[in-house]
């Protein structure tokens, strides 16, 4: 089933097109990655979803419901993490959240039960009582999971979220939201860092200028724009090139001093050693998954080249 | 297109935070503190002129609010100089500090609308704005109690009543202007000058401006054609009405001085077979103001539509 699903999506703002044509499809269940440069339009995109900002035309439906008419019950079930979340300094992480609780309008003793459980999972429940003014960033990034997981939501939308953090405390984010997914809640999130993101995703869609230009797995766009899903790190012998190239399934070598760089369409790591310790010696072999940000910078090369 | 889902989703959750962050506040204290100082000031003023006069006077108490000593105004002269910049001061950064402090968006994907918010950020304003008249209020009938050592009576109390709940209206009318400027302008020290701006002209400028049409106006009568001259000098009148300041005064006026039978100019022949200096029945007085009490309802409502209007069309980023 569709839990986000969009049709002819558009937003202008006067003669800029924020988003344009948008069709997507979130399954339940996946961790799908918004993707695209700074001002492509993902944060455009996610304020539809929400009902906080109105589309110039086409629709969205989130959980079956239409946003903008009826955006009380979607943002009953949909959480939301901003860019650049902020908390009230003045108050507590507790006190923050009980608010949050209030608006939800959750019982007292319910929302005591939800506020410590969520504390606790984000490793939050020793700092509750501190004011957040005095929060690092990457603790009010957990704080603002730990908001969205109150609702105890069947969607999480979260924008930017390793935005600020150090890579340490992106990848703990990033297992975080892992574990969101293996809760069976849908995950939406954005992300200008395509290389940092990738790999918590299922699908990804990869924004250009407000238009979806690719939809699929990271190993689907790879194979379609760098001819191939697999990337292979030979170290072997030199004058390999050639012997590598004739392989069945190999899309590209590229070599630097005994150094060789293979995309190919499976894993041909077994051949691939073959024939390195036929023709001489082989000093290492690595599997790499391709880079979004190579299969980004090549589509649109190409795209630029086309045109 | 209809929305569905009632728009007061989580109005009572705003107001209680906001009124607990404006009674904890820093900025509320400094407020209190001022207002209590000077109330305190005018209070004194006024029990020491009214002590010969005790047991003289049916309206002690009202005389004790009014009563003004130089250099030191009346209680009254004094709230209504501070009223309005508590107002501002409650209301100046209500929705641009949400912007700034990066809330606005997390608050706003919670299930309600933005209406809830608006309002119980003004409710809230009113509430506390009326939390802190009660207590000065009291605070004012208990100095007098002690001091004067006459219990007040109800008609007086009734009154009294009345000039608070004139000056909450009033007071909505500025924090009606200063949710307005917080929606218009994103830097919440512009937002307070600006709403600063609006009181200082109210307060000094247009008085002056008044004046001067006024007398414009009565230049340009018939010296010889009094009925001209009574034509102008309302015109005057309803220019100077223009200004909430103006109508609050009028208000107070009639609530606090009984003996105030008209608000203009009034002919000789319309005073015939009154009894001049009698005070009139709370009933009259409340007549009397009815229109200065809607004029400054109507203003507060004008606001807060305007402020509620930019706040809806405005987005959620900042
Ligand atoms: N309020 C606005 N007025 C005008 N243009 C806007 C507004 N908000 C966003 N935009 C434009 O819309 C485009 C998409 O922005 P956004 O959705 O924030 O991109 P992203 O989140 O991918 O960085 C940008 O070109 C931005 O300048
Ligand atoms: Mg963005």
């Amino acid at each position: 089933m569709a839990v986000i699903e969009t049709r002819g999506l558009t937003k202008r703002y006067g003669r800029v097109v924020a988003v344009e044509g948008l069709n997507l499809e979130v399954h339940e269940g996946e961790v799908f990655g918004l993707l695209g440069p700074n001002g492509s339009g993902k944060t455009t995109t996610i304020l539809m979803l929400l009902g906080l900002t109105e589309p110039t035309s086409g629709e969205a439906r989130v959980l079956g419901l239409d946003p903008m008419r009826e955006p009380l019950k979607v943002k009953a079930k949909v959480g939301y993490l901003p860019d650049q979340v902020g908390f009230y300094g003045e108050l507590t992480a507790w006190e923050n959240l009980r608010y949050t609780s209030r608006l939800l309008g959750l019982p007292e003793a319910e929302a005591k039960a939800r506020i410590e459980e969520v504390l606790r999972r984000m490793g939050l429940w020793e700092v509750r009582d501190r004011k957040v003014s005095a929060f690092s960033r990457g603790m009010r990034q957990r704080l603002g999971l730990a908001e969205v997981l109150l609702k105890r939501p069947k969607v999480a939308i979260l924008d930017e979220p390793t935005l600020g953090l150090d890579p340490e405390a992106a990848r703990e984010f990033l297992e975080l939201i892992k574990g969101l997914k293996a809760e069976g809640i849908t995950v939406l999130l954005s992300s200008h860092l395509l290389h940092q993101v990738q790999e918590v995703c299922d699908r990804v869609g990869l924004f250009h200028k407000g238009r979806l230009a690719l939809l699929g797995t990271v190993e689907e766009l790879a194979q379609k724009v760098l001819g191939g899903g697999y990337e292979i790190l030979v170290e072997a012998g030199p004058g390999l090139e050639a012997a590598f190239g004739e392989l069945e399934g190999v899309a590209r070598v590229e070599a630097e001093a005994g150094r060789y760089r293979v995309l190919a369409s499976r894993d041909l790591r077994s051949e691939l050693a073959r024939v390195a310790v036929e023709r001489g010696a082989l000093f290492g072999l690595a599997l790499r998954r391709p880079s979004l940000d190579e299969v980004y910078a090549h589509y649109f090369k190409e795209v630029a080249h086309a045109a | 297109m209809r929305r569905e889902g009632s728009p007061w989703t989580g109005l009572w959750a705003v107001f209680f935070k906001e009124m607990a962050d404006h009674l904890t506040g820093l900025r509320m204290r400094i407020l209190e503190g001022l207002i209590l100082l000077s109330a305190l000031a005018a209070v004194y003023t006024g029990t020491q002129t009214l002590r010969q006069t005790v047991g003289e006077d049916p309206y002690l108490y009202l005389k004790l609010l009014t009563t003004a000593q130089d250099p030191l105004p009346s209680f009254v002269g004094f709230l209504s100089f501070f009223v309005p910049l508590a107002a501002i001061a409650l209301a100046f950064d209500a929705v641009n500090g949400e912007y700034a402090r990066g809330t606005l968006s997390r608050i706003l994907s919670q299930p309600i609308y933005r209406d809830a918010l608006l309002f119980g950020k003004f409710l809230a304003g009113l509430g506390t704005l009326a939390v802190l008249l009660l207590a000065l209020f009291l605070l004012v009938v208990g100095l007098g109690l002690f001091t004067l050592g006459v219990p007040p009576g109800g008609e007086e109390m009734a009154r009294a009543f009345l000039f608070l709940l004139a000056t909450l209206a009033y007071a909505g009318v500025w924090l009606a202007l200063g949710l307005l400027f917080s929606v218009l302008f994103r830097q919440p020290a512009t937002a307070a000058l600006a709403a600063i701006g609006v009181w200082l002209f109210f307060a000094v400028f247009f008085p002056i401006l008044t004046d001067l049409a006024a007398s414009a106006l009565l230049l340009q009568a018939d010296p010889f054609d009094p009925e001209s001259q009574l034509r102008q000098a309302n015109l005057a009148l309803w220019i100077s009405r223009l200004s909430p300041n103006t109508l609050y005064a009028e208000t107070l006026t009639a609530v606090l001085n009984p003996a105030v039978r008209s608000l203009g100019p009034i002919l000789i022949t319309q005073l015939e077979g009154a009894v001049l200096g009698t005070p009139l029945p709370l009933g009259q007085s409340l007549l009397l103001v009815w229109p200065q009490l809607t004029g400054l309802f109507a203003l507060f409502i004008l606001l807060f539509t305007l402020a509620y209007v930019a706040f809806q069309r405005q987005e959620v980023r900042a």
